[in-house]
């Protein structure tokens, strides 16, 4: 769904603004987040600069507790060893911190999810001759799997939020239900999905994701269109807080706005 | 019995220690995670028209797009394969996607899946072992990835095979005179890679009396070590914590470069191919591409 910028600049931000602070908002101080690259290493950021001073940020290159003053191209860039608690090697950070379950929240971002919140990051189309080759699965399927829950966000489209994924790179809810209990896996898996239409959010009992609050402007109608399946909607769908002036001008000062 | 001439590490041109060591078909791991990584080794690997090789790297990035984009690739084994922060990596796509400009066998893990497989390399185990992949469909397109029960607990694991590349590429800041290797800030798996390889190239940014004591500082003794070549800003455009800043300018140019297969050609006939060597690459870049190289 294009964004009209006479919309945006009537508002005063625009949807992707509006996306990264409210999955900022899921994180809460004192919490540890292994945190994923792109949309996700903002979003952390910003909950730093905010609400969340506390928010232990781990970067897959081996950064605990990284501090970046401004947004990093990569997660593996200077601002982010120079200004972390400990750099440690790449197999400890996924042994030691991530398998042994000392993280709480990871934070992930998808080129498709689907409606138990499943993600794929490797191919759209057939593995053996895809039509597009994505990069892959990095460090997200053993995140998916060992933190205690998981944030997924991504743009709104019926490409990206789709009926069935080409193939699954990182597990969530699997097929539903009790599913990942059956499975073994530690974390109880995504609970949130943060767009830039909506917040979606799995239902406890099916683990199915369900539309909660629409950001300011939009319609559940568009949400609906814009999903690529028949997405579920809570029986009070609410109206996302729009993003104050604190957060907009700690987000711009991070990325250079 | 090691003959003792092979305790100590050597010092080489980039050059020579590149002719002696790698070789058509072999398997070859270039490591570095955002930093450090060996864009000097790859160049010349490159120049010096290896083929048919089999290339490890849990993230290749632009440099493996170019090893892919001339031929040199026969088959890829890593985790995730971008252009950070920049875009996507258009001659791995192209030869995944339509086999230009051949085809290219993949084989791919999650980053934890190839720490392992590293880490069981370097302990010179049959495999190694984690708690991952189940759920996915990673399992069931990689046959490298198989399953054990714990005789302990009955835990069902994922288990996944070491790693032994016949050649182990990495960049480090600083090397003694006695060949010893120091490297720190974000290391990866560069130790892991070069215990795992059955022969190994360090490049350094410059040979030093003495080493400091340095945040996360790792030390490879000269003795697992095969070749040492100096190379300044070798691992350009990537960095050298303290001694170079990340080219992100870079990074960000080579979308449109990778793209169009026309202009990588001429991109690596003007740059690498036309280059003697990595100072000479240097030399023939744009300066505004070039960042800050003296960190």
């Amino acid at each position: 769904m294009a964004e009209q910028s006479v919309d945006a600049e009537a508002r005063g931000w625009t949807r992707d603004e509006m996306m990264t602070v409210a999955a900022a908002r899921e994180l809460t101080s004192g919490t540890t987040c292994f945190v994923g690259i792109g949309l996700p290493s903002t979003a952390a950021n910003l909950a730093r600069a905010t609400h969340a001073p506390d928010v232990v940020l781990i970067y897959e290159s081996g950064c605990i507790g990284a501090k970046p003053d401004r947004l990093p191209p990569s997660i593996g860039d200077a601002i982010l060893s120079r200004t972390a608690d400990a750099v440690i090697s790449v197999p400890e950070i996924f042994a030691y911190w991530l398998q042994a379950g000392r993280i709480d929240v990871g934070f992930l971002g998808a080129a498709q999810v689907d409606r138990f919140g499943n993600i794929n990051t490797t191919v759209v189309g057939d593995y053996g001759s895809p039509t597009v080759r994505l990069p892959g699965a990095g460090g997200a399927p053993e995140i998916a799997t060992s933190c205690a829950r998981v944030i997924i966000t991504l743009r709104h489209s019926p490409r990206s939020l789709v009926e069935t994924l080409d193939f699954i790179t990182s597990v969530g809810q699997g097929d539903g239900r009790d599913y990942r209990a059956k499975l073994g896996l530690p974390g109880s898996g995504p609970q949130a999905i943060i767009t830039d239409l909506a917040v979606l959010r799995c239902d406890p009992e099916t683990s199915e994701f369900v539309l909660v609050s629409v950001h300011p402007g939009v319609e559940i109608a568009d949400v609906l269109a814009q999903t690529g399946w028949p997405l579920r909607v809570a029986d009070h769908v609410g109206v996302t807080t729009p993003p104050t002036h604190d957060e907009l001008r700690a987000l711009r000062n991070f990325v250079g706005a | 019995m090691v003959p003792e001439a092979q305790l100590m590490a050597r010092f080489s041109s980039l050059r020579d220690a590149v002719a002696e060591h790698v070789h058509d078909g072999d398997t070859v791991a270039l490591e570095g995670f955002t930093h450090l990584i060996p864009f000097a080794a790859g160049h010349e690997i490159i120049r010096q028209r290896r083929q048919d090789l089999t290339l490890v790297r849990m993230t290749p990035d632009i440099i493996y797009d170019q090893l892919i984009g001339m031929g040199c690739a026969r088959k890829l084994i890593f985790s995730w394969a971008g252009n950070p922060g920049a875009g996507s990596l258009h001659r791995f796509r192209d030869a995944v996607e339509h086999s230009v400009p051949h085809p290219l066998e993949i084989e791919e893990h999650s980053h934890a899946g190839m720490a392992t497989r590293y880490q069981a390399g370097a302990s010179g185990l049959p495999f190694g072992m984690l708690r991952g992949y189940a759920g996915t469909d990673l399992a069931s397109i990689t046959p490298t990835i198989r399953w054990v029960t714990c005789p302990f607990t009955g835990e069902n694991l994922a288990a996944v095979p070491a790693l032994h590349p016949d050649v182990g590429v990495i960049c480090a800041q600083q090397a003694d005179r006695d060949g010893n290797v120091m490297m720190w800030g974000i290391t990866g798996v560069q130790k892991e890679t070069v215990l795992a390889s059955t022969r190994s190239i360090v490049l350094v940014e410059e040979v030093v009396d003495e080493f400091s004591p340095r945040t996360n500082g790792v030390v490879l003794p000269s003795w697992v070590v095969d070749d040492i070549a100096v190379v300044p800003s070798g691992s350009y455009p990537s960095y050298a914590l303290d001694y170079s800043l990340r080219a992100s300018a870079f990074y960000a140019q080579w979308e449109p470069i990778s793209k169009d297969l026309a202009q990588f050609g001429a991109w690596m006939d003007e740059h690498v191919l036309s280059t003697a060597d990595h100072a000479a690459f240097l030399e023939s870049l744009d300066p505004s591409l070039l960042g800050d190289l003296d960190g």
